[in-house]
């Protein structure tokens, strides 16, 4: 079922200016928010089970109610921008053309969780919507919805937009910290969480784009009508870049009620495959979370459906499952090589981590070389298992969650896709030659009897 | 300055000790000493904001608790993990911890050069130290290593990149002692490098020191460099009237030359006081000294070879770690004839011998 709550005015040209903004609606959450009780807003976003967009999933009520509160120190609010997941692109497109929504769910934010300095943290490369996002904030403050006593409440608020420099790992809430205090982006040690010492040591939320903008329409709707959108956790609409062999790439927003067969195939998202190949494999939440084959996409390893939503994508757990991650949704079709595509992901954890931790800064670094072998024909049967002994022991055995992001599409591609690898070590020049393909990979997967 | 009393039980590889609350698990076990302790490439007592880099004293938590006896799920850095009373931690009982110990050597090993032989550090290396200790005696790893250029950071210290293992001491060491940030790391990844920003030098009295916090052969005395091999040198301890610095410092002596001055280390071999550059580099004459006698060194070191005296044996715990006496496979005394274990090997003249253990059985 199509959903448009987020992107509803998606059709209205110059939405991204205030004038159309207001005109449709815009700033009436704001409006409702500043009349309201800080702590009922917070309340409002607890009912409606909103979790967090960036990639984790975390209730974001929850943290918001986790933010310490001592006596005479600011506190601070921290969008996080900086988008750099392969195959996540939705922030973007609501920065971009949506800028108000944005701006006005960090005011109510702001409101709600007492920060009168609040910043986004923008990726470098998004140099284009710092303009815009400026001109917005800019707007926004001749309207009273920015700056000193806004809107006659007594409460002040500024934001900030602050561009990063080009690295991956800024996207990990503590080392974008660190880089907005102007230091080398390096993940901080947990404890302390950012709830309690955060941007210059103060209490600090930091939460995605898309997850600050979902407070405008929670607070239009209230929390209770947002969480009937969806289906048990999974509530809302959540947005999903797609990329990859589509014949409709782009971003959309869905209900988390649709399966993952009718994202794919339906005219109204994706629609289909092009060129009439088949599918081979697909990596729903953006390139940290494990691909699956087709045979385990559609359906889960129970043999039930598979939707697009936070349970469903990781029912079975990593060995049949994966996640919802980012939103990052990437699709590959017969003619792709999954020992290559590995071997690019490997080179982009290799190339993001930060370098603290030995087991990230090493090993990322020495998958992707065996990895190169293989995929250039110089591998051997013993790389594999190594492999897979790296990945195991770089995850869960470093400071940020990059360790496991690197780990896991490594992991998942030998649990699932061994065979391809074993073609490629015992096909040395034919595998330069040509791709494994499909496969058994689209096989529906054997069902004990009795099951 | 009253001490706090000791509140916290922890309990680590099933020997139990009292801490202060704030005490991380990792001084915990520097408490019992021995086995237990978890290897520390990173942290530096001295230095706040180190540890939790190398991964080389993760622990498990099976018990993390009194209140809360849930495990933790993750293997913790014990050097960035305070205790809670009653907490229960794993290390060399753990199978998890070793065989994540493990990887985490390897790790730290492949893109080391492995140039032992011309490294002023080794024998007094912690990572020669870890390795032998966990590492395996094979690496899987078949590709060139990085390799970066020699930079002098300075008249007295040079860097060999090549060799560090990112464990930020240096970093931190220089941020304490010099006003703006001027030694850090640049790049990011496994080509990350420490540098002062274009091999500038590092004005600070003493900077120095950063040598003796590096665990490896990446930060060396320059006035050293080739000298000797640190195992033929003796180690006294030794002061003198110094307006900059306490004056502690540690000889490195052969016969009556002094050949290097470092500061003292403990048994977890960290600096007990900062010396200053002048101590170090340039009081090279035992006339600058006064001595006060060899200094206590650890009886495992390769330092201690010909070298007996006030050596410091680490405590045997294994019988308390099983909860039992292990089971002798055989009494080397009873089989061995070259077994004399009443010698005093400090009163034999000379370097020790065979034939001055013979039983004459
Ligand atoms: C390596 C790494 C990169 C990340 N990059 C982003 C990012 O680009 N954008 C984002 O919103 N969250 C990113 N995250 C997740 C953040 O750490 C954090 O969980 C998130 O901003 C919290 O917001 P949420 O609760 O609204 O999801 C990243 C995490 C890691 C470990
Ligand atoms: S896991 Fe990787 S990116 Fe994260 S802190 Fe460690 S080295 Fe840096
Ligand atoms: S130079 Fe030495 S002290 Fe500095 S980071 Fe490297 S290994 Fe550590
Ligand atoms: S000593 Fe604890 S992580 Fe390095």
């Amino acid at each position: 079922m199509a959903v448009k709550v987020l992107l509803k005015n998606d059709h209205i040209e110059g939405i991204r200016y205030y004038d159309t903004y207001r005109k449709h609606g815009g700033y009436a959450a704001a409006e409702k928010a500043l009349k309201m009780a800080p702590a009922d807003i917070v309340e409002e976003v607890k009912k409606s089970g909103l979790r967090g967009r960036g990639g984790a999933g975390f209730p974001t009520g929850m943290k918001w109610s986790f933010l310490a509160k001592p006596e005479g120190v600011p506190r601070h609010l921290v969008c996080n921008a900086d988008e750099s997941e392969p195959g996540t692109f939705k922030d973007r497109y609501l920065m971009e053309f949506h800028p108000h929504t944005l701006i006005e769910g960090l005011l109510i934010s702001s409101f709600a969780l007492g920060s009168n300095a609040t910043y986004i943290y923008i990726r470098g490369e998004y140099a284009w919507i710092v303009a815009i996002l400026e001109q917005a904030i800019d707007e926004a403050k001749k309207n009273g919805w920015l700056g000193k006593n806004i809107q006659g409440t007594g409460f002040d608020c500024e934001i900030y937009v602050h561009r990063g420099a080009g690295a991956y790992i800024c996207g990990e809430e503590t080392a974008l910290i660190e880089s907005l205090e102007g230091k080398r982006g390096n993940p901080r040690m947990k404890p302390p969480f950012p709830a309690i010492q955060g941007l210059w040591m103060r209490p600090t939320v930091v939460n995605n784009v898309e997850t600050l903008a979902a407070v405008v329409p929670i607070i239009n709707m209230g929390g209770e009508e947002y969480a009937k959108i969806g289906v048990g956790r999974s509530t809302g609409s959540k947005l999903l870049s797609v990329c990859g062999n589509v014949n409709k790439p782009g971003v959309y927003e869905i209900d988390m009620t649709i399966s993952v067969e009718e994202f794919i195939y339906s005219d109204e998202y994706c629609g289909g495959i092009p060129n009439g190949k088949r599918l081979k494999a697909c990596i729903p939440g953006g390139s940290s979370v494990p691909i699956v084959p087709a045979n385990l996409l559609f359906k889960t390893a129970k043999g039930e459906t598979r939707y697009m939503n936070y349970e469903s994508l990781s029912d079975g757990g990593f060995a049949t499952g994966t996640m919802m991650g980012s939103g990052g949704f990437i699709v590959l079709d017969e003619d792709q090589c999954i020992v290559r595509h590995t071997m690019t992901l490997a080179r982009f954890y290799n190339h993001e981590s930060c370098g603290q931790c030995s087991p990230c800064r090493e090993g990322t670094g020495w998958m992707y070389k065996i990895l190169k072998n293989i995929e250039n024909g110089k591998g051997k049967m013993s790389d594999i298992d190594l492999l897979w002994d790296i990945q195991r022991r770089i995850e869960g055995n470093t400071i940020c969650p990059l360790g496991d992001a690197a780990a896991w599409p490594v992991a998942a591609a030998i649990r699932h896709f061994r065979d391809e690898f074993e073609w490629h070590v015992n096909n040395p020049e034919e595998s330069q030659r040509r791709n494994f393909g499909l496969a058994h990979y689209a096989d529906p997967i054997h069902v004990p009897a009795g099951a | 300055m009253s001490e706090p009393t000791p509140k916290f039980k922890v309990t680590v590889d099933n020997i139990t000790v009292e801490v202060a609350p704030g005490t991380t698990i990792l001084n915990a076990a520097r408490m019992i000493g021995g086995d237990v302790t978890p290897p520390a490439m990173c942290y530096y007592s001295k230095l706040p904001e180190s540890g939790g880099k190398c991964r080389t004293c993760l622990v498990e938590v099976s018990k993390g608790s009194e209140k809360d006896p849930r495990p933790m799920p993750k293997l913790v850095p014990s050097c960035r993990t305070t205790v809670m009373d009653g907490m229960e931690v794993k290390n060399i009982t753990s199978e998890k911890v070793l065989d994540a110990r493990k990887g985490i050597v390897e790790m730290l090993l492949i893109n080391h050069p492995l140039d032992c032989p011309v490294c002023d550090q080794a024998g007094e290396c912690d990572l020669q130290n870890l390795s032998y200790e966990h590492g395996t005696e094979k690496t899987r790893y078949e590709f060139p290593r990085r390799t970066f250029e020699k930079e002098d950071i300075g008249p007295y210290i040079q860097l060999h990149m090549t060799r560090c293992i990112l464990c930020y001491r240096c970093v931190f060491t220089a941020d304490q002692l010099t006003q703006k940030r001027e030694h850090g790391v640049l790049e990011r990844g496994d080509h990350a490098a420490i540098s002062t920003l274009l091999s500038k030098s590092l004005d600070n009295e003493f900077i120095g020191n950063v040598i003796d916090v590096c665990p490896v052969g990446a930060l060396t005395d320059k006035t050293f460099r080739f000298k000797n091999r640190v195992w033929f040198t003796k180690p006294v301890d030794a002061h003198c009237s110094c307006t900059k610095c306490s004056g502690k410092a540690r000889l490195w002596m052969r016969g009556d030359e002094v050949y290097r001055v470092t500061a003292r280390k403990n048994e977890w071999n960290e600096v007990e006081d900062w010396i200053c550059n002048e101590c170090r580099f340039e009081k090279k004459s035992a006339k600058d000294w006064v001595v006060e006698g060899p200094s206590k060194i650890k009886r495992s070191s390769v330092i201690a070879q010909g070298h007996y005296e006030n050596t410091v044996k680490t405590p045997v715990l294994i019988d308390k770690v099983l909860g039992k006496s292990p089971k002798l496979l055989m009494n080397i005394h009873d089989v061995s004839d070259v077994n004399r274990p009443e010698i005093e090997l400090s009163k034999i003249e000379g370097p020790a011998h065979s034939n001055d253990f013979k039983t004459g059985k």
